[in-house]
């Protein structure tokens, strides 16, 4: 996003994101700490407000755009990374976010969002992950766990969940990132990162339905069990987790294993995080054990993988840029005459 | 010896051959050459859906008609007078539409056992052996034996060589119709510049071709066809789907919009994506979508930040861009969808014609969706009928569909280009300043033509959201109110309807303004009713002919002129949708004719309907 316009930007607040209509989410979802992070971070970022778009499909994440005083689109279901595809497409000095959820953005716009990753336009993808159906009352989505029992599968879900950043990776996404709604820091720090990132950024958000699934990642984020489930990534540092900072995770061969700082291991025998490495970001993804299971890895947070690569809008428009300076500009005569004519008088 | 030449009116040739045989490209380049001669013409090409269909088989025949004349001519032609069969096959299927006494030329060479036997010829009959052909003149030549013979001096393996045989018959036809034959060689040059072996083995067919007919004294008579007399002005050749990609083109230079097609590849539309993309120096931005929503989809992102948005397809594509179209209706953005229909339900009949989209239209989406619907007639009409659906389209804020088919889309036709300068400006305002008596921006406040404003990102102070939910009139914001929604249908009709003051009133192509009969077409229909009431015109018969561009809304007058006749006539190639409407909107007992074979209607169809509809 560093490309885009940052001229003559006067000092905003929170508030001027704000809009003048009514939120409407169920108190207590955690899409208002997702709104209020971002309304934070937006002021910080330096894009006029006018240069702003929010596009959004369908689900309770995407009702976000009403609430932003950016411009912004919310359109049907699955599409907005493709009406954003479009739009970035063609006018590439807009800064321009996608709002999605898991139904939105991996159900029935699941094609639409691994062609956004692969073709690498510079947009933001937020993708709310709250692993159920919020909107049409509480179905199994296609991120909820095998067996989830809900109104639609009463004898629990046969269908083995999606992980989104494995998914992500294997579009070869070029920023690829995980926080959550109840860690507001965090949360702000991976918007500004995702911004900052020049190409397709894919930023998973864990957020609570507090009406449909509450609490399915309470593992991740209450107090007395954030400590020893959740892995937070630092460039460059080595992977500890735990309350006493005590655990790492180290690579058996190609095998992540957890290990005792205590039982005479140093952090730097640890795995150290570096988010420009394409191997280890594959086994980093697929750190996504079921957390029922006796044994399972920490859930990792923070930036995964990034890497740099042309973006769409840039090569499209180079190309476009090349053929007007090789060929010169169009002229509709030429073209309508073609190259055989003849003459009636 | 001595060599007649004979002045003929009017010739229709089929090019029939395998699907892999060349005869699209023979056919094309024939065509070239007869429209640079200024002799009116007109063309149908009739391919199979597989690429590469079995060789020689019925299913594999790929066939290209021309019909040219020192007249106007409106429709490739019912019969044929000469047919090229490059095999058995090529014969067999299309021997039903040549006329008695017609020439066949046929390449001995693709009526070997083999050949006869894919083409279902019973054991030890080949027509070129017996009498079955005794009511055509047959002139027989082994083409491929001629081709390796003129190639004999280049390494080649045979199966390349084979491959120019196509060649062979078009240097005989020109030699035929005496044609100077450099457009061919030039175009030979140009698609072969890098593969000089293969320029040279198609340049050396094409003129042994030529010689053949020159020196071999069984051929006593050339045929001439003189120009047409066809309105003063400067000519070329045109195919429909190329005229709807300049038409595009055009419009974007007029309104000063940037144009962006999002697309994914369909048979009979995707020849507009190819002719596009090579526009990049007019600005166009080319987007090959991963699915026909994301097609259409990208396109509403494009529009919405202020380029021309434009989506190409056919049936099955728009039956997936139906729910986008509705966003669209509700966004009330500029959009052009274009379907170059063929012939449905599902798959159908993908490389062949009909009109058979027509409700879906007027009618495919979810809830009360109206938009403006334009069709094309003939492919040089693709041209003006698509700059019309982006006028209407911008400059009333909303989607349009434009219809064309698979018989426009290939067929071609001499066109009088117009000067760029001769286009109207297409208006556009991008709001950018709040009027005197605006206090604040209201994204769905509106002007006479119920259009709303457009107001595009990276504008201060117009900030706003807009959505696929209902909205608050004028504000835009979200509204759940019964009486607001009953209002807003209201209002989104209104502004289709009001389209019609925007656009030309309906006129008769030909005919007496009331009389007994009036032929009501739409669309490809056209050169078929319009040849069919000349004729019947020339007999005497009283017989008029209206064709409609304007689909939706009607013309303001199309009441009146369908009620200043007895009987309404109203052919399609469908089941009866047009017919359905104007029943439905004026109350007019029309009758259908409905033919749904693939194909375009003929003239001679065409006359007997119409005369057993006066009868009755």
């Amino acid at each position: 996003m560093s490309e885009v316009l940052k001229t003559s930007v006067p000092t905003l607040t929170p508030k001027d994101f704000a809009t003048d209509q009514e939120v409407r989410w169920c108190p207590g979802c955690g899409d208002y700490s997702i709104l209020a992070q971002v309304q934070k971070v937006m002021p910080g970022l330096g894009i006029p407000r006018e240069n702003i778009v929010i596009i959004s499909g369908i689900g309770c994440s995407s009702r976000f755009p009403y609430y932003m005083n950016t411009y912004g689109m919310h359109s049907i279901h699955g599409r907005a990374t493709a009406i954003a595809s479009g739009l970035k497409a063609s006018r590439p000095e807009l800064s321009v976010w996608v709002v999605t959820g898991d139904g939105d953005g991996l159900s029935i716009g699941g094609n639409h969002t691994m062609h956004l990753l692969r073709r690498n336009f510079d947009i933001n993808i937020l993708l709310f992950n709250n692993q159920i159906y919020g909107l049409t009352k509480g179905q199994y989505s296609p991120t909820s766990e095998s067996k989830k029992v809900t109104k639609s599968t009463p004898f629990g879900s046969v269908d083995h969940p999606f992980n989104p950043l494995a998914l992500a990776m294997g579009a070869d996404a070029t920023f690829i990132a995980r926080t959550m709604d109840r860690d507001p820091k965090h949360l702000q720090q991976l918007l500004i990162r995702a911004n900052q990132h020049k190409g397709a950024s894919f930023l998973e958000i864990y957020q609570n339905c507090n009406i449909f699934n509450d609490g399915a990642f309470e593992i991740f984020t209450e107090k007395s069990s954030k400590p020893d489930e959740t892995l937070f990534l630092e460039q460059g540092k080595p992977l500890i987790f735990g309350a006493q900072q005590n655990k790492g995770i180290k690579l058996d061969g190609f095998k992540p294993i957890v290990i005792e700082l205590s039982e005479g291991h140093s952090p730097s025998d640890l795995w150290i995080h570096d988010e420009r490495d394409f191997y280890k970001g594959q086994i980093l993804v697929r750190m996504f054990e079921d957390p029922r299971i006796e044994g399972h890895l920490p859930r990792p947070f923070g930036v995964f993988y990034e890497t740099d690569r042309p973006t769409y809008e840039d090569v499209l428009n180079l190309q476009i840029e090349e053929v007007v300076a090789t060929k010169g500009k169009g002229d509709l005569d030429k073209l309508l005459r073609g190259n055989e004519t003849w003459t009636i008088l | 010896m001595t060599r007649k030449e004979e002045v003929l009116q009017d010739v229709v040739i089929k090019f029939a051959g395998d699907s892999g045989d060349g005869m699209q490209l023979t056919g094309s380049q024939f065509t070239n050459n007869t429209a640079l001669l200024g002799i009116d013409l007109a063309t149908f090409p009739d391919f199979p859906a597989e690429i590469r269909a079995p060789q020689g088989t019925l299913p594999g025949v790929s066939g290209y008609q021309l019909r040219f004349s020192s007249d106007r001519v409106f429709t490739p032609g019912d019969e044929c007078d000469v047919l090229v069969a490059m095999n058995a096959a090529a014969l067999k299927s299309n021997l039903g539409s040549l006329k008695k006494g017609g020439k066949i030329i046929a390449n001995t060479d693709g009526f070997d056992q083999k050949n006869l036997r894919l083409a279902n010829y019973p054991d030890g009959v080949n027509p070129l052996l017996d009498d079955s052909l005794s009511n055509y003149e047959v002139i027989k030549m082994d083409v491929t034996k001629m081709t390796r013979e003129a190639l004999k001096d280049i390494t080649m393996g045979v199966k390349e060589k084979d491959r120019a045989k196509n060649m062979f018959v078009l240097g005989f036809l020109y030699w035929m119709y005496n044609r100077n034959m450099d457009n061919t060689t030039t175009f030979i040059r140009e698609k072969f510049g890098k593969k000089p072996e293969i320029m040279e083995s198609n340049i050396k067919v094409l003129q042994a071709g030529f010689n053949y007919g020159d020196t071999t004294e069984t051929f006593t008579t050339r045929f001439k066809v003189e120009k047409a007399k066809m309105e003063p002005g400067a000519y070329r050749s045109i195919m429909g789907n190329q005229a709807l990609a300049y038409g595009l083109i055009a419009a974007s230079q007029k309104s000063g919009l940037s144009l962006f097609l999002g697309s994914y590849p369909i048979t009979p539309a995707s020849d507009v994506l190819h002719e596009l993309s090579r526009h990049k120096a007019f600005g166009v931005r080319t987007f090959q979508a991963e699915d026909e929503i994301a097609a259409i989809t990208t396109a509403i992102g494009a529009s919405y930040g202020g380029s021309l948005g434009v989506t190409t397809t056919s049936g099955p594509g728009m039956a997936l861009k139906a729910e986008a179209m509705g966003l669209a209706v509700m966004l009330e953005i500029p959009l052009v969808i274009c379907n170059i229909q063929r012939g449905g339900p599902s798959t159908g009949l993908p490389t062949k014609t009909e009109q058979s989209d027509l409700l879906q239209a007027y009618y495919g989406r979810n809830g009360e969706c109206p938009m403006p619907v334009v069709a094309a007639s003939t492919p040089s009409d693709c041209f003006d009928a698509v700059f019309e659906a982006v006028r209407i389209s911008v400059e009333h804020m909303t989607p349009v569909i434009f219809l064309s088919d698979g018989y426009i889309a290939n067929g071609a036709e001499p066109w009088k280009f117009p000067k760029s300068s001769d286009l109207p400006a297409i208006k556009v305002e991008f709001k950018k300043e709040l009027a005197a008596d605006e206090e604040k921006f209201q994204p769905y406040v509106r002007d006479e033509k119920l259009s709303r404003p457009w107001a595009i990102p990276g504008t201060a102070g117009f900030e706003h959201r807009i959505g696929g939910l209902e909205k608050q009139n004028i504000t835009g914001n979200i509204s759940y109110d019964p009486a607001n929604h009953q209002e807003m249908v209201r209002i989104r009709q209104e502004k289709v309807d009001r389209v019609a003051d925007y656009i030309p009133l309906q006129q008769l192509d030909s005919g007496p303004e009331t009389g007994d009969i009036l032929v009501l077409g739409w669309g490809s229909t056209y050169g078929a009713i319009k040849s069919a009431v000349s004729e019947l015109q020339k007999e005497g018969v009283s017989v008029s002919h209206a064709h409609l561009r304007y689909l939706r809304p009607f013309p303001r007058n199309l009441g009146d002129v369908l009620r200043n006749f007895k009987k309404v006539l109203v052919p399609e190639i469908n089941n009866g949708q047009l017919i359905k409407i104007i029943r439905d909107q004026f109350l007019v007992d029309a009758k259908g004719y409905n033919k749904i074979m693939g194909v375009p209607i003929t003239k001679g169809e065409m006359k007997e309907q119409i005369s057993t509809l006066l009868q009755k």
